[in-house]
């Protein structure tokens, strides 16, 4: 075949798919939250959402989850790197329990934290073995918010910081040992070589990293349904609610769409903070 | 017979030139050298020849058989690749016997034919090895084998030797030579390594920004380089050049010498010899001697006529220190003239 | 100070560094499995142990959940379900997303900065939220609550990682390989089966996993779009209030294990494809 017109009979099929599965919900779902209930164009499906006493909350829940984990996950996901870019005995086998989680979804993370922070779970008995306590705790209820989003962020810090940790040691496998030999030479301290050379070289991994990750933050939904429940409310939860339980298809679009907007806005600072020179790349 | 004649050819990529209005003709048997620096056009106008790249414009013939439009399986030709392109997943015998395989040859006719190119290319005891268990070398033999085996018309080789290392790259140099020969393949070979275009080609075809600059015997393209390009091009270290002044009918001044030169109306002229065409005599060009390099077989002296840097290649029992003053006799047959306007030789 | 006395304190600062470092990775890799093998003791104990106080640290190896979970309604169609979603999925994702990773490492063509544009675009988006619209378009296209359905969205999930991950392959493969094989008489099919397949199959099969995983691990879509064959996940979120903390120990554990495999199936292939992706 002619090979000007191979390679567009070759991407065809997934342009296609991703039309027909991806662009053209996103124009159903915003046609759909832009909708009034008679039909023409309004800020009603918003107004309704935003002004829901449930909003601000899971805003700021949503909002405070992302802020705590994804910095927490950052940093351990760079300090895991660096140990493992070092190690030269039982690598592969560090390496594999580490991205263990990669594979694991949100709901068993969930449910997984949720065999420590139940009542009659592992951090009781544990609490209970050392004699911290006589009785079991109830951690997980309303009096005890604090526990709740403590639960959730160590079991989204557990669950998602080993996709940051993959793209990480495939970003710091990409840089050069010579940059590291020359730094020796030279007299630079391992953290010096670390904020010197690993940090700006691995700027474009860490931007995908990021983004991955807190595009994955926002979306935040089965952990907080296993383990808080109703307690602790989040955007996507509400969308969820929106669509399911009061059976409010335009609120859910709308609601579809402020989560949409809240990760583009951050995707671009990301990609604007990163941003690396042109011809800075390795 | 299998004639190559490649009329036209042009090739752009984008804004880039490549290749402009190439037109060589290859005879049958014939081993034809494309050689140039890297970015001259060689290495893709063996690709179009090969069916790997689509020229702009042109035509190209092989035994009399109009082939641009045919993809590569179709053009009867067979291609030795820089990286060897020995597949992983096979063994050497499969290797060779891939392309018999293709054409759905009996098994006892591949066996046959693997065994035969394996011998010639002293791999018979490497056939039921991967490519992962085999050195540069024994990987570039079976890649040669590879094409051997196709038995075919025309046999296109992209710097084959240059992942080699230096005494490798000589012993193969002269092995390839001879198995070619035997062959009597047409063979087109493309390298940026003087020595082993000098060593192995019937032609040289010297190609320069996409141009064919000069196509000869590797002897003429040495002693009567068409162009300065060529002159300065081949040869290690290259020729010389001086500025020339006239200096009556077909006498030339050139650093206070005078020559016996052509007979042109030119205001000005390059004077040209290579450094192993001069001898210290009595009488000639004054230079004084700046870096001395023995290199063991000879005396590399490279010394300044006027502004001009100039090299010479003396026996190595000569005498010379830097800062000494020599006097060179150019051997006169041996001296060339260019015109700096056109870049071409003078006769 | 002499110099032995210099060399005294860095040997023992070197080692209080080393012993640092190596507890820091036992306390890493402490912190990654524990938690599962709590699960696992709860998945290997009877219900009753499961509901009880405190806890044993080890497991008693009783089916008992695991026999409830079995026995639970609708618990091994759901399970069922996930599976043939997780097939399709893999199946879709390879099929659509190989080819447009064949062309965006052999051509450059007009218009390749756009598709991959498109291709990294869907990948840094939401797309589980896109299920809400897509909810209506099946009602009407009868794909409503069908796993072909699902598996349609969960393959949008997959394509972007599918085709990054074929490009990342197929790059690993030199063109004069094919270059080779046509100059010895393939056709551009022929040498992509009889040369780059057999090179890049391994690749494949571990990309094919990484989309089942994707399937079987997604909730949100699977819980919009599925009412009665629900999924695994979609089927333990809607019983997440009401079932027994051994059903949902049970649940967990099942849909943990393919993970484990999954993760020591393609590590050799997690770190190449994440380092060219990400370009």
């Amino acid at each position: 075949m002619n090979a000007r017109i191979l390679p567009y009979v070759l991407i065809l099929p997934v342009t296609l798919f991703l039309c027909l599965f991806f662009i053209y919900p996103f124009v159903l779902v915003s046609q759909q939250a832009f909708q009034a209930a008679d039909g023409g164009w309004s800020m009603e499906n918003f107004q309704e959402v935003v002004e829901y006493w449930k909003f601000p909350i899971s805003m700021k829940n949503t909002l405070l989850l992302a802020a705590i984990v994804v910095p927490v996950q950052l940093a351990l996901a760079l300090l895991m790197a660096t140990m493992v870019s070092k190690m030269k005995k039982g690598r592969d086998m560090v390496l594999y329990i580490w991205t263990i989680p990669l594979g694991i979804s949100d709901l068993a993370a969930g449910i997984i934290w949720l065999a420590i922070f139940e009542q009659s779970g592992f951090l009781n008995s544990m609490l209970h073995g050392i004699g911290v306590v006589d009785k079991p705790v109830n951690f997980l209820t309303y009096q005890n918010p604090w526990i709740v989003f403590l639960a959730i962020a160590l079991a989204e810090i557990w669950r998602a910081t080993a996709i940051m940790l993959v793209i990480l040691v495939a970003g710091i496998g990409l840089i050069p040992k010579e940059y590291y030999e020359a730094a020796d030479v030279f007299g630079a301290s391992k953290w010096k070589q670390f904020t010197r050379i690993t940090f700006p070289l691995l700027r474009p991994s860490l931007q995908t990293a990021l983004v991955l990750r807190v595009i994955l933050a926002f979306e935040i939904f089965a952990v907080v349904a296993a383990l808080g429940g109703t307690l602790f409310p989040v955007l996507m939860g509400q969308t969820y609610s929106y669509q399911f339980d009061l059976l409010n298809s335009g609120a859910a679009a709308a609601m579809a769409l402020i989560i949409l907007g809240i990760s583009i806005g951050f995707t671009l600072i990301i990609l604007r903070i990163l941003r690396v020179p042109k011809g800075a790349s390795i | 017979m299998a004639e190559i004649q490649i009329k036209n050819i042009a090739k752009s990529f984008g804004a880039f030139q490549a290749l402009n209005d190439i037109n060589l003709t290859i005879a049958d048997q014939e081993f034809m050298v494309l050689l140039g620096a890297s970015g001259c056009g060689k290495s893709t106008l063996l690709r179009i020849i090969a069916g790997l790249e689509v020229a702009s414009s042109g035509e190209v013939w092989i035994g009399g058989k109009r082939i641009d439009h045919l993809s590569p399986k179709d053009r009867g030709i067979a291609m030795v690749f820089q990286n060897y392109a020995v597949f992983p997943h096979l063994t050497v015998f499969e290797n060779i016997g891939f392309g018999l395989r293709m054409k759905k040859l009996p098994n006892d006719e591949v066996t046959r034919r693997v065994e035969r190119v394996a011998g010639l290319m002293h791999i018979e005891m490497l056939l039921k090895r991967y490519s992962g268990e085999l050195s540069g070398g024994q990987r570039q033999r079976v890649a040669v084998a590879r094409a051997l085996a196709m038995e075919p018309d025309v046999i296109l080789m992209d710097e084959p030797l240059s992942n080699l290392d230096a005494l490798l790259r000589m012993e193969m140099r002269a092995e390839l030579k001879g198995v070619l020969a035997e062959s009597k393949t047409t063979a087109i070979y493309v390298t940026h390594d003087q020595v082993e275009a000098m060593s192995m080609a019937d032609r040289i075809s010297v190609m320069h920004q996409g141009d064919i600059v000069q196509a000869a015997s590797p002897i003429e393209v040495y002693r009567d380089p068409a162009a300065k390009f060529v002159a300065s091009f081949i040869g290690n270290p290259p020729m010389n050049f001086l500025p020339a002044k006239p200096a009556g009918p077909s006498k030339w001044q050139v650093a206070g010498q005078t020559f016996d030169g052509p007979n042109t109306d030119k205001a000005v002229l390059q004077f040209a010899i290579r450094p192993e065409d001069m001898q210290p005599a009595e009488q000639g060009l004054v230079a004084t001697a700046k870096i001395v390099e023995p290199l063991g077989a000879h005396l590399l002296v490279t010394c300044q006529i006027g502004d001009a840097l100039f090299r010479v290649i003396l026996d190595s029992d000569a005498v010379v220190k830097p800062g000494q003053s020599l006097t060179l006799a150019p051997q006169p047959d041996r001296v060339r003239w260019f015109d700096p306007d056109t870049t071409l030789a003078v006769a | 100070m002499t110099d032995a006395a210099v060399n005294d304190v860095s040997v023992d600062t070197r080692k209080s560094g080393r012993f640092l470092y190596g507890a820091s990775v036992v306390f890493l890799c402490a912190w990654v499995i524990v938690p599962i093998y709590f699960l696992l003791i709860n998945t290997l104990s009877s219900p009753e142990t499961v509901n009880s106080f405190p806890k044993p640290f080890i497991p008693e190896f009783d089916f008992g959940s695991l026999q409830f979970f079995a026995g639970f309604s609708g618990m091994l169609t759901a399970l069922k379900n996930s599976v043939i979603v997780a097939l399709l999925t893999m199946i879709m994702s390879i099929i659509i997303g190989a080819p447009a990773g064949y062309a965006l490492s052999r051509f450059d063509f007009p218009g390749k900065g756009l598709f991959r544009m498109l291709i990294l675009l869907t990948r840094a988006f939401p797309l589980p939220l896109l299920a809400l619209p897509l909810a209506v378009m099946f009602i009407q296209t009868g794909l409503d609550d069908t796993a072909f359905g699902l598996a349609l969205v969960h393959t949008t999930l997959a394509i972007p990682f599918a085709v990054l991950i074929t490009f990342s392959l197929f790059s690993g493969i030199p063109i004069e390989l094919e270059e080779a094989a046509w100059t010895l008489g393939c056709t551009r099919l022929t040498a992509f089966t009889k040369v780059v397949l057999p090179l890049i199959l391994p690749g494949i099969t571990a990309s094919a996993i990484f989309a089942f995983v994707i399937s079987w691990n997604e909730v949100f879509a699977a819980a919009v779009l599925t009412i009665e064959n629900r999924t695994l996940t979609a089927f333990l979120l809607q019983n997440l209030d009401t079932s027994p903390l051994h059903l949902k120990f049970a649940g967990g554990f099942i849909l943990v294990v393919p993970a484990l495999i999954f993760i020591f199936a393609v590590r050799k292939y997690l770190f190449a494809m994440w380092g060219i992706a990400n370009r």
